[in-house]
């Protein structure tokens, strides 16, 4: 069984139709990136898998449970779920170490103890030792982000999702967040992660997605989808994101 | 006189725009040494001196339980504030419930007690034990000072809060929700801390408000040993027929109010800094 299986999904705000129909799966232990141009819809497609937005049709399966099920508990299925945002969304009142526990206690009734234990060990994982008494806004927005990944991780989920984790990191603090997140991927964690870090990409994921006008263009090995890429419309977007500043001869 | 425009400093070469600046400064600084002079010389400072204060009737008022009366304003205000911040919470998450008649009545309890001069709440007040005989409110007189100034806080107190809810960023919830967190608890952990720490600055003012509110409960008609400044400044004002006694009361709001309204500065420097 898939941890997770997309069925159908359309998502609208309004009149925008975002998502127009994906159909996806992620399996237990797989590291997916999804790429795609601006507005194209990965975040509303994430945001979906934990149902942060609703969406109008389709289905979510978290193993094997539709969470889209109204009747879902949907704060049970969540909790199996970490997610890491682009902005980080650190609770601002509360230390690192708290920030790791505060779910753990209320949520998963966890002793104290134990939460803080937990805690320790995810952030000593993120290589935050120092900074467990720290609060977010003393730390630097690479040192936010791991803090917010020990925070997902102190939940035990069973499957990460990252949306542009590093695209509001100063350029020098980006690799010591990739770095974090292709342990986790080494150890085995299922992730599914919005990303323009091709290198990452390329290098970290079993499956690369390409994503355009809210439906899944192609999908394949990172060396075929990035490194031979089958469709005009991804060549395209990998010509802007990996040459910025190249000009076609035609314009 | 409008102010000159371009044009107009061109043609009057006379005076540059700093010395007609500094021109100005001295006019009115010669305006006031003026008008002070004439308060000097005209005022009868004795007659002044001895009706707002007379340091005998400033010696019995504290004879006479001014400190009691300044104790009562204290405790006074501070139960009607947990009220009004227990209720204005209530009222704030009700104003931003999904649940429509939750809306409804919090918006109607606001908009109405928000509109209603406090002084008629406390007329109603004092006139419920005549309306309903044997009505009987306990912890008297705390009891019913706190419920009328409670009321009235609790309307005020919840546009703040509510405010504040408003203001933490949505990101905060759905990082909360993501964890785990169902609604009540997201809001009870994460974002309510971070709204009261939002509404600090606003919430001592209307605590302000509220010291200085708390002298309409001699309109509820409290007995002497209950009475807080305002009703012992009057009381006391009445009997030597003479002002000093409310003079000294309203100093003492003076030692409250000003180091709250101190509090407030620094606490919205120190959010602006946050920011
Ligand atoms: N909460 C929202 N309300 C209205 N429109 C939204 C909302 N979230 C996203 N959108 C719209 O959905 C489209 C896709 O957005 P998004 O999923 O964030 O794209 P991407 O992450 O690929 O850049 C955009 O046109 C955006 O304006
Ligand atoms: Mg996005």
């Amino acid at each position: 069984m898939a941890l997770v299986e997309i069925k159908n999904l359309h998502k609208s705000f309004g009149s925008n139709h975002v998502l127009r129909g994906i159909d996806f799966t992620v399996e237990q232990g797989e590291v997916v990136c999804v790429i795609g141009p601006s507005g194209s819809g990965k975040s509303t497609l994430l945001r979906c898998v934990n149902l942060l937005e609703q969406p109008q049709e389709g289905q979510v399966f978290v193993r094997g449970e539709d969470i889209t099920d109204p009747d879902c508990h949907l704060d049970a299925a969540r909790q199996q779920i970490g997610m890491v945002f682009q902005q980080f969304n650190l609770f601002p009142h509360l230390s690192a170490l708290a920030n790791c526990t505060v779910a753990q206690t209320t949520v998963l009734k966890r002793k104290p103890a134990e939460a803080d234990r937990i805690a320790r060990a995810n952030l000593e994982r993120v290589g935050l030792t120092e900074k467990v008494t720290a609060f977010p806004a003393q730390l630097s927005g690479g040192q936010q982000q791991r803090v917010a990944i020990a925070r997902a991780l102190s939940m035990d989920p069973a499957l990460m999702l990252f949306d542009e984790p590093t695209s509001a990191l100063d350029p020098e603090l980006v690799g010591e967040v990739l770095t974090v997140m292709r342990k986790l991927a080494l150890d085995g964690m299922t992730m599914l992660v919005v990303t323009h870090e091709m290198a990452f990409a390329r290098e970290v994921a079993d499956r690369v997605v390409f994503m355009d006008g809210g439906v899944i263009v192609e999908q394949g090995p990172p060396a075929e989808v990035i490194g031979n890429p089958s469709h005009e419309r991804t060549r395209t977007f990998l010509r802007r994101v990996l040459d910025p500043t190249h000009v076609e001869p035609a314009s | 006189m409008s102010a000159p425009t371009n044009t107009d400093t061109v043609e009057r070469k006379g005076l540059s725009p700093r010395q007609r600046a500094q021109r100005s400064r001295w006019i009115q600084y010669a305006v006031l040494v003026l008008l002070v002079l004439l308060a000097a010389f005209t005022a009868d400072w004795g007659q002044i001196v001895s009706v707002f204060f007379e340091p005998e009737f400033i010696r019995s008022a504290f004879q006479d339980g001014l400190l009691n009366a300044l104790v009562k304003t204290i405790e006074y205000t501070a139960g009607a504030f947990v009220i009004g911040l227990v209720g204005g919470t209530v009222l704030a998450l009700m104003r931003l419930s999904s649940v429509g008649p939750y809306r409804w009545i919090a918006t109607a309890y606001i908009e109405f007690f928000r509109g209603l001069p406090a002084i008629v709440v406390f007329i109603a007040f004092s006139l419920l034990p005549l309306a309903f005989e044997g009505l009987t409110i306990p912890w008297d007189p705390y009891g019913v000072v706190w419920l009328a100034l409670g009321i009235v806080a609790s309307a005020y107190m919840a546009e703040v809060i509510r405010a504040g809810i408003q203001a933490v960023p949505k990101g905060q919830v759905e990082a909360a929700r993501s964890l785990g967190m169902p609604a009540g608890l997201a809001t009870r952990k994460i974002v309510l801390p971070q709204a009261f720490r939002i509404v600090l600055p606003p919430l001592t003012n209307d605590l302000i408000l509220l010291v200085k509110d708390s002298s309409l409960v001699f309109i509820i008609g409290v007995s002497a040993d209950g009475y807080e400044l305002t009703g012992f400044g009057r009381d006391l004002a009445n009997t030597y027929s003479n002002l000093t006694p409310l003079v000294t009361a309203g100093f003492c709001y003076l030692i409250i109010t000003l180091p709250l309204g101190v509090l407030v500065r620094r606490l919205e420097a120190k959010a602006a800094r946050a920011r």
